[in-house]
């Protein structure tokens, strides 16, 4: 209940809580071996993070630490105002204790005595929460110090002392004594202080080391599965300049999208969607499509059938044109989507595509009408061929 | 458009690759009179020739092209820069075309795209491509706050036109037959936008470059 001593050593010996508690209380009363016993357990045993066996919970054991520690967590919050009241209870009982055993400790001592041990009970408490802290902080779940309880412990103890030194001595020596006290505490930070803030240093320096190896481990495990992979690739292709075409154009967008990741929620948008299709295209056609987007707005139906058309459009310039590059433009303005797929190949003329060719008139005219937008082809025998396509989304934006 | 004298460029690239490759691949039109690798080579290496222009790397070891164009411009402002990249993320071209570069083309450019650039911005032209039509283009229409110098903070119907032709892979001659204006009017109106590229004070615009990170 105080520090989960009980439940601890329960758990590791496979008994009730309830027996432990008890024997621990049966103890107490012998002479109070119970709360020294009590106190060698929290000081020397460590508690770990997922309360079961495990001697001391590592970074790296990952995912069942994390729920572990996020377990643990919610489980601190819930228990923390009955752990104070704990703590205030066992003080009083303590002194109530002590004085009905008769120890010899005169009564008005006793209270001051009880006020410092529960500000150091407090004290130590938080330290024990703080190395807590620390591993979940670990775990990717810190949460700033109790300052505030801290100072409380603190003022605590300090109000103790002072009290108890009031009734023994004068106050004026008190002062002294205490003056005398600060005096040195303030010496020991000045002679010890260089010390520690190297110490800290050291610490966050080698910390950023290992944050930044950790970086470097991951850019290499990057770099060997897509780039050095690719590249092998290469080599075994380099009598075929198609296949060495696309799988350099591949990889290139491969890295570009990792090294400049997408803002999270955009994956829906229309100008991720029309990006993907180029890819996709790439890809499985040779060709490179140079691709602009000029603003951006999310997906419908009528969007999702816009980008089915430029599709279309894309595949006839790779496939039929025999041009080494197509343009696409796309551009969302004033609650207007307009995409254009243009090359710079042979062309055709319009009125020669035979009915039954449905490339054009079906998949990319027809489709359009049939969602509400318009499509134009305009080509010419040795001028190119460019597309337009036109649509008002049905959430139409400004 | 053809000069008689070459057009004397300085190469500016990390990668001794690429910087051979485009070496081989520019035409006769063009003298590479010059060669850097960093920051420190590449301004020396531009004060000792003074070229006409300068192909600059926008990822450069030592501070990157802008660094190269803070340093060179302030002493040599008639030498004429045109950035070249892979990178293509909108805060490194719009930073460098704002640093004062005339243009700015990707790598994959073909050798006699990359020699008309050259030449053009030699001429003092500005060259953009799809790419850079479509970040302008993006980052103008991005609010629609009032433009406190609307001479420098808004578009022209025209150059609108023109940066979308340009976005959708046309020529500057296509694109004035398309419009039915002369090439010559068309350059005009791009080094309008490079003017207002360069000098709007729109906050819009450098916050809308690094807001923007992906391709």
């Amino acid at each position: 209940m105080l520090a989960g001593v009980a439940r601890g050593l329960a758990d590791h010996l496979r008994v009730d809580v309830i027996v432990v508690r008890a024997l621990f209380v049966v103890l107490t009363f012998t002479g109070g071996a119970g709360i020294a016993m009590y106190a060698a357990f929290w000081a020397f045993v460590r508690s770990d993070a997922a309360g079961t066996d495990v001697p001391e919970m590592s970074v790296t054991s990952g995912a069942e630490g994390v729920t572990a520690g996020g377990h643990r967590a919610r489980h601190d919050r819930l228990g923390r105002r009955e752990q104070y009241l704990a703590l205030i209870a066992l003080a009083v009982g303590g002194v109530l204790g002590v004085q009905a055993l008769g120890l010899g400790v005169p009564g008005p001592l006793m209270w001051p005595l009880a006020l410092a041990g529960f500000g150091s009970l407090v004290l130590w408490r938080q330290a024990d929460d703080s190395q807590r802290n620390r591993w979940r902080a670990a775990v990717g779940q810190g949460r700033p110090p109790a300052l505030l309880t801290t100072i409380l412990g603190a003022a605590l103890v300090i109000a103790g002392a002072a009290t108890f030194l009031g009734y023994h001595e004068q106050l004026s020596k008190v002062r002294d004594g205490m003056l005398a006290s600060l005096v040195f505490i303030v010496g020991v930070a000045v002679i010890t202080g260089p010390w520690w803030l190297g110490t800290l240093r050291a610490l966050s320096t080698e910390r950023r080391a290992r944050i930044r190896e950790q970086e470097r481990a991951e850019l290499a495990a990057h770099l060997h599965d897509s780039v050095l992979h690719t590249l092998a690739l290469i080599q075994r292709h380099v009598d075929d300049p198609r296949e060495v075409q696309r799988l350099a154009r591949s990889q290139e967008r491969e890295l570009r999208t990792w090294l400049y990741r997408p803002p999270p929620g955009e994956e829906q948008a229309f100008g991720r969607a029309l990006e993907r299709i180029v890819a996709e295209i790439e890809d499985s056609q040779g060709v490179t499509i140079e691709v602009v987007v000029v603003g951006d707005c999310p997906l419908d139906d009528k969007l999702a059938a816009t980008l089915q058309a430029a599709r279309e459009a894309m595949v006839n310039a790779a496939k039929h044109a025999g041009a080494a590059a197509i343009s696409v433009y796309a551009e969302v303005e004033s609650g207007k989507v307009t995409v254009f797929v243009r090359d710079r190949g042979q062309g055709f003329d319009v009125d020669t595509v035979p009915d039954d060719r449905l490339g054009v008139k079906e998949s990319i005219i027809g489709r359009m009408e049939r969602h509400g937008g318009k499509a134009f082809v305009r080509t010419a025998p040795g001028e190119g061929t460019e597309v337009r396509l036109e649509m008002t989304p049905i959430m139409a934006r400004a | 458009m053809a000069t008689a004298t070459p057009v004397r460029v300085v190469l500016v690239d990390d990668h001794r690759l690429f910087r051979s490759g485009v070496r081989a691949e520019l035409g006769p039109r063009i003298e590479v009179v010059g060669e850097g690798e960093d920051v420190a080579s590449a301004v020396t290496a531009i004060t000792a020739t003074v070229p006409d222009v300068v192909l600059l790397d926008v990822h450069l070891p030592g501070g990157g092209g802008v660094e190269v164009l803070r340093t060179v411009l302030p002493v040599l402002p008639d030498v004429r820069f045109l950035a070249v990249s892979v990178s293509d993320a909108a805060e490194d071209v719009i930073g460098t075309i704002r640093a004062g570069a005339r243009g700015y083309v990707t790598k994959t450019i073909s050798g006699a795209d990359l020699t008309d650039a050259v030449v053009r911005v030699a001429e003092g032209d500005a060259v953009f491509s799809p790419r850079l039509a479509g970040f302008v283009l993006d980052a103008f229409a991005a609010t629609d706050v009032p433009a406190i110098d609307p001479e420098l903070d808004a578009l022209t119907q025209r150059e609108r036109e023109v940066l979308r032709l340009i976005a959708r892979g046309y020529a500057y001659k296509e694109i004035a037959k398309e419009l039915f204006i002369s090439v010559k009017t068309v350059e005009t109106h791009v080094s309008s936008v490079l003017r207002k590229l360069q000098l709007s004070n729109r906050h819009e615009l450098t916050r809308w470059a690094t807001d923007r990170r992906l391709v």
